[in-house]
């Protein structure tokens, strides 16, 4: 490709990887999800671009906000939603989940959207299938629309992402956010550090870049965007840490902690939050809180995912399997 | 005058500009005034023409009426047998379309499908109480029952042949170019 082009498409079939993205792509999907944040406030609240096209969520994890983010998003861009949830599935009856894929497909999917408790699920699947993969969260490994928001919304609020340090607070060993967020915030420009305990932090941190800090106090200095991660609750029965209250002590966000970052630092967590453990007080500090703001524009990064992927001439309509 | 099909001028800065005044007093005349009027350029070609529009009659009226865009790519009826969709530049419409009315503002009518995809969006976004079309040229070749109310210049061309507008600071002018096929 032409380099010196500039970019007004995005080539891809598949959203699998944020590193499968390019900086001015990034760029093109952030201004694409800025026209569609308006649509909420308008008399009619749909686009027909994705009229006729069906997709499928296929959610083999629990998940509220990014299942229901995604609905809206292909609803809004006027496409069939359907959802299909594993424990009223076929897949509680021992259906393999190449056969549920190829189900779906051969039913007339044209974008499956997949969370699966198995890193790399994504990618598998799309060299299965004819139709659109999204990856909605892989075990340990990715989450890219997560990262996408996040990103947005740091752009929304701080004018700017290049230059600015975020501190990841938490479980980052075992948190795709972080892992695509990382990802994405180095390809951006920006100073990544990553605070919690030892035992929370992959080995090979200071490998790809990152700034480590284990006290909380050191790894909030002077940081522009505080990132907490859920803590989830079983890593205490696993030995990761001595004890939830511990945790929450040391690496919980308090108003007064908050006052060791930069003067106008915001935070964010991609929910759900555990109240009282990563964040207290939160209403101490609603206006540097962009908690909601986060949800919200997760909606417009999809539809701008959806609409860039899906919007175009169907994929490879000689591979599909015969219906 | 290129018979051999070079880039053929049709109009110049100073006729652009005259033609530009014409259709602003045109509009006004259309709509006894600036009550309730807003334009609204459709992205590229119709945004600067309406915003040059606005400024003659807000010289001729003392005030500028509201002005829009709209990016009309999501209702287009070709996304699906392109290639790949591109990415979206924002509609900006900072007032309400309830009960205005509009004038559609864009550099060249053709097939017509640009102005209905224009006018399912602001169906969307409200009910004015009516919408007019201007264009600065009328080439032709339509292939939906459409028409302007109110035209810059009327040229007649062949398919095989690209009408250029340009619209920039020191760079004015509409040009004929044919296609090589």
């Amino acid at each position: 490709m032409n380099l010196s082009l500039p970019v007004h498409t995005l080539e891809k079939k598949h959203l699998l990887s944020i590193s499968d993205l390019s900086v001015p792509e990034i760029e093109g999907i952030f201004k694409t999800a800025d026209s569609f944040l308006d649509l909420s406030s308008r008399s009619v609240r749909k686009v027909p671009s994705l009229r006729g096209k069906i997709i499928v969520n296929l959610f083999y994890e629990p998940s509220t906000r990014t299942r229901t983010s995604f609905e809206i998003a292909g609803k809004r861009l006027s496409a069939d939603v359907i959802n299909i949830t594993t424990t009223q599935s076929s897949v509680v009856k021992g259906e393999s989940l190449l056969d549920t894929v190829r189900t779906i497909e051969a039913l007339g999917a044209d974008g499956i959207v997949i969370r699966h408790s198995a890193s790399g699920v994504p990618q598998w699947i799309a060299k299965q299938v004819g139709c659109h993969v999204i990856n909605a969260g892989d075990g340990l490994r990715e989450h890219p629309t997560q990262a996408l928001l996040d990103l947005f919304t740091i752009q929304k609020r701080k004018k700017k992402l290049s230059g600015l340090t975020v501190a990841i607070v938490g479980d980052v060993l075992h948190s795709r956010v972080a892992r695509s967020n990382i990802i994405a915030m180095q390809m951006m420009g920006m100073n990544v550090r990553v605070v919690g305990p030892p035992t929370l932090i992959p080995k090979e941190a200071r490998k790809w870049g990152l700034e480590v800090f284990h006290t909380l106090r050191e790894g909030l200095d002077q940081a522009d965007v505080i990132m907490l991660l859920r803590l989830q609750l079983e890593r205490q029965a696993s030995g990761y840490i001595p004890s939830i209250e511990e945790y929450s002590r040391l690496f919980g966000l308090s108003p007064e902690k908050l006052s060791w970052a930069a003067p106008d630092a915001i935070v964010l967590h991609p929910g759900p939050v555990n109240r009282g453990i990563e964040i207290q007080g939160e209403e101490m500090f609603a206006d540097r809180s962009a908690v909601l703001d986060q949800v919200h524009h997760g909606v417009a990064i999809r539809m701008a995912i959806l609409y860039l992927l899906m919007a175009g001439g169907r994929p490879e309509e000689d591979n599909r399997a015969p219906a | 005058m290129n018979p051999q099909g070079g880039p053929r001028v049709l109009m110049d800065s100073s006729q652009i500009g005259r033609t530009i005044r014409r259709m602003a007093h045109e509009i006004l005349e259309h709509n006894q005034g600036t009550k309730n009027l807003c334009l609204v350029g459709i992205l590229q070609g119709g945004a600067l023409l309406s915003q040059r529009i606005g400024a003659v009659i807000e010289s001729i009226e003392g005030v500028a009426p509201p002005m829009g865009t709209l990016d009309i790519t999501l209702y287009r009826d070709d996304l699906a047998i392109r290639a790949a969709p591109p990415f979206l530049r924002e509609s900006d419409i900072p007032f309400s379309i309830d009960d205005s009315r509009i004038v559609l503002v864009d550099d060249v009518l053709y097939t017509g499908r640009t102005v209905r995809c224009a006018l399912d969006f602001l169906m969307d976004l409200g009910r004015p109480s009516s919408v007019q079309l201007a264009v600065l040229i009328d080439r032709g070749h339509r292939e939906l029952p459409i028409r302007a109310d109110i035209v810059g210049k009327s040229i007649p061309t062949s398919r095989q042949e690209k009408v250029r507008v340009l619209l920039e600071d020191n760079n004015e002018s509409v040009t004929l170019v044919r296609m090589s096929s």
